[in-house]
């Protein structure tokens, strides 16, 4: 003679309602068998028995609610078999207040009590066992109290969940015992969903980059109202100095790349104007001290934008190191958080693409970022004459919410004579 | 790839940095001309000079110190105390000081200095010279505290060191000099704050860091042969420290065994024990054990000395238990 408790079928579930009865007092009942559907705070479950014999009893009928634990049936050795008074025993599930006319003992009322409290022994103590073994239980819907440990002291642990899952299924026991960190037993997650709309499409694995490049962006072109400051330089000074640099450096192994020059100018401008060097916050501005270069920086996963810290302190050649090393562990896979966190501007530069120029979108909660574009000739009229000149455009996206159009412009004004005068870059 | 041993890795390590870097120098006691107790340092006072390698007085709270200013103005000291016991005269300024002073400035400066020290019993040094007290130093935010246990560990993460902006206690062991292992020809730098799993298994998780990383992996080895599979999970860093790896593994296998060379009220253990029950404990299938340090002052005499140290049978030992407490009757 054995009671069927109500099980706990999901992690929120705190009580059940008898949806319906699949068997019938008197009904031959095998283990495995489905004797009765529940409906939990989710769903409807069917519940099978864990072992054969009759049932004898249906403690609650169809349509009551009764708490986890509480007695909805007994299944017993003969069709005829007698069921004892519960009184003794669990809590009699009669309607919704299960604990009414069971002994004093447990203040059972509390229908929120969980599983492991209102375990059938009501006079014994609760059985020992490890906190994976109560998980496991739950997870397979077995009865801790119907499972003898093997532990110390009798704790119930693994081993015997599992041996008493696979006398219940007649087979190993699936998944759950490996499951890592996530939810029992849930079906395999869905099948991916065929987007069968005459696009013969595939869904791409997304990485956890590429899920915050999507957040950011977003982000960022919702809430920040962009405007766009575009100018063309003459680059050929910066192309003369460049070479000499290079030359001078060339013992060292250290190279300067025009992105280096660019990145270094748009650090000691940035200190004349530090109203662009700033975030606007929760509606508060704030102006940085700081100020530490973002440098976008494509890599097989997406795009990371690693930081150089107080760009306007260090020299060039430092700068030029740095960024080599902060790309390297781009890609790599290797920044970490600190490297790529306090930027206060940022630099996104296609020209080895051969992009003539292009509006960047804002890293927030950075005010501006520049777009550089190729260097290329091109036919400028100078001192009334047209000239094949090398260009390269810049394009400033700016944050209006921080920095007005006036003074977002004066600062790229500065920032294209420096670059046209590069000697002020390193000066 | 080279087998060297830990304290070869070590020197290399220092000696191809202050290649890299000339604001790398080397300060300490006996580290020049006497080329450091243990010898560490050999042979760099002569390739470097007296400028980048400095003997100093005895004298800690001076010398880290003057490293500490140095550091705030833009070199990158590598100290060396002869033991971590001497840290104790220093630990003002590198608690109060070195820790402290990037948050407290607002971060006007940081202090990215190297404070080298050798933790560690077993050498019939006594009471006052055979201490693990990283503990001090883990629990204080402001410093990172590396402790690596092989050849390779060591040189990567002593790069990873040395060229980290903040003031990292890199813990050595005195049992540890002496090992060989594998280094890669190529520089690799550590990241800091990652735990690695160095053995993977499915019965039992098994966690050291420094000498007893190396001798969990030992008991590993020998646990295999009887057919247990053992995880072991060496912590590498012990601030930051990597939780995650921990409970991932803890999650796994079901229970965790932690070898620690310090003692075990209040020791680095329980911080780890107390981390594995908060984030896994419905995997836990039996309780966290700990293997640590008798509660005694560390004894001279020998065979007390061996008696208080944790050691691979008592490890196995306290597996054996936790393994039998879940059902699995081995040994």
């Amino acid at each position: 003679m054995s009671d069927i408790y109500m099980p706990r079928l999901s992690d929120t579930m705190e009580e059940g309602v008898i949806s319906s009865w699949l068997k019938q007092v008197g009904d031959k009942v095998s283990s495995g068998d489905v004797l009765v559907e529940i409906e939990t705070d989710k769903a409807v479950m069917e519940y099978e028995a864990y072992e054969d014999g009759y049932l004898v009893k249906q403690a609650v009928s169809e349509g009551e609610t009764v708490p986890i634990g509480a007695v909805i049936g007994v299944i017993g050795d003969s069709p005829d078999a007698v069921p004892e008074d519960s009184g003794t025993k669990a809590p009699e599930a009669a309607g919704e207040a299960p604990a009414e006319d069971a002994a004093p003992a447990a203040p059972a009322e509390a229908p929120a009590a969980p599983a492991e409290e209102a375990e059938p022994a009501g006079d014994g103590p609760r059985p020992l066992s490890s906190p994976l073994a109560r998980r496991l239980a739950r997870e397979y819907g077995l009865d801790l109290g119907q499972i003898k440990g093997s532990g110390p002291k009798g704790r119930v642990v693994r081993a015997d969940i599992e041996a008493a899952a696979k006398s219940r299924d007649g087979q190993a026991p699936a998944a759950p015992a490996q499951a890592a960190p996530s939810a029992p037993a849930q079906a395999p997650a869905a099948p991916q969903q065929s987007f069968d709309d005459g696009r013969d499409s595939e869904e791409v694995k997304i990485t956890n980059i590429r899920k915050v490049i999507a957040r950011r962006l977003t982000q960022s072109k919702q809430e920040v109202p962009h405007f766009y400051l575009r100018r063309t330089i003459d680059a050929e000074a910066l192309k003369a100095l460049r070479a000499q640099i290079n030359e001078q450096l060339a013992p060292t192994g250290v190279k300067v790349s025009f992105n280096d020059l660019i990145v270094k100018a748009v650090a000691t401008v940035l200190r004349r104007h530090p109203a662009v060097n700033s975030s606007w916050v929760d509606e508060r501005l704030l102006q940085h001290n700081r100020i530490n270069v973002g440098i976008a920086v494509a890599v097989d996963t997406g795009l990371v934008v690693p930081v150089v810290h107080d760009t306007d302190k260090l020299p060039l050649s430092e700068i030029a190191q740095r960024s080599r090393e902060l790309a390297g562990k781009a890609r790599d896979g290797k920044l970490t958080p600190k490297e790529m966190s306090g930027g206060t501007i940022s630099v996104s530069n296609l020209g080895m693409l051969g992009v003539d120029s292009f509006s960047a979108v804002i890293n927030p909660p950075e005010a501006a970022i520049l777009a550089v574009g190729a260097m290329k000739q091109q036919a400028v009229v100078r001192d009334g004459e047209i000239v094949a000149r090398n260009t390269i455009a810049l394009e400033l996206s700016v944050d209006h919410r921080a920095v007005d159009g006036a003074v977002g412009a004066a600062y790229l004004k500065e920032l294209a004579e420096v670059l046209e005068e590069p000697m002020r870059i390193i000066l | 790839m080279s087998v060297i041993t830990y304290r070869q890795a070590l020197r290399d390590t220092l000696r191809s940095e202050m290649h890299r870097d000339e604001n790398v120098l080397l300060l300490g006691e006996e580290i020049g001309v006497f080329e450091g107790s243990y010898k560490i340092t050999e042979g760099l006072l002569k390739e470097f000079g007296e400028r980048r390698v400095r003997d100093t007085p005895i004298a800690e709270e001076g010398f880290v110190g003057a490293a500490i200013g140095a550091a705030m103005l833009g070199l990158r000291p590598v100290v060396e105390l002869m033991t971590i016991n001497f840290s104790l005269i220093a630990i003002d300024q590198i608690i109060n000081h070195a820790a402290k002073i990037y948050g407290m400035f607002g971060g006007q400066t940081s202090v990215p200095m190297v404070i080298r020290t050798p933790g560690g019993g077993g050498q019939q040094l006594g009471a006052t010279h055979s201490q693990n007290i990283e503990l001090f130093y883990s629990f204080i935010p402001g410093l990172k505290v590396l402790a690596p246990s092989t050849p390779a560990e060591a040189a990567a993460m002593l790069r990873a060191a040395i060229r980290d902006d903040d003031p990292v206690l890199f813990l050595e062991n005195l049992g540890l000099y002496n090992t060989k292992g594998e280094v890669p020809d190529e520089e690799v730098v550590a990241e800091i704050g990652r735990a690695a799993v160095t053995r993977e298994g499915t019965d039992i998780t098994l966690i050291g860091y420094s000498r007893m990383a190396a001798v969990t992996t030992r008991v590993a080895e020998r646990l295999a042969e009887q057919g247990i599979s053992v995880e072991v999970v060496d912590l590498r860093s012990l601030r930051p420290l990597d939780r995650e790896t921990i409970v991932e593994s803890v999650k796994r296998t079901g229970c965790a065994v932690i070898a620690e060379d310090d003692w075990l009220t209040y020791g680095i253990g329980a911080e780890i024990a107390a981390s594995i029950q908060e984030g896994a404990f419905d995997y836990l299938d039996a309780p966290v054990r700990r293997v640590a340090m008798a509660e005694v002052p560390m004894p001279y005499a020998k065979p007390l000395e061996t008696a208080a140290m944790p050691s691979a049978e008592s490890i196995t030992t306290v597996i054996h238990e936790t393994l039998s407490a879940v059902g699995r009757r081995v040994g």
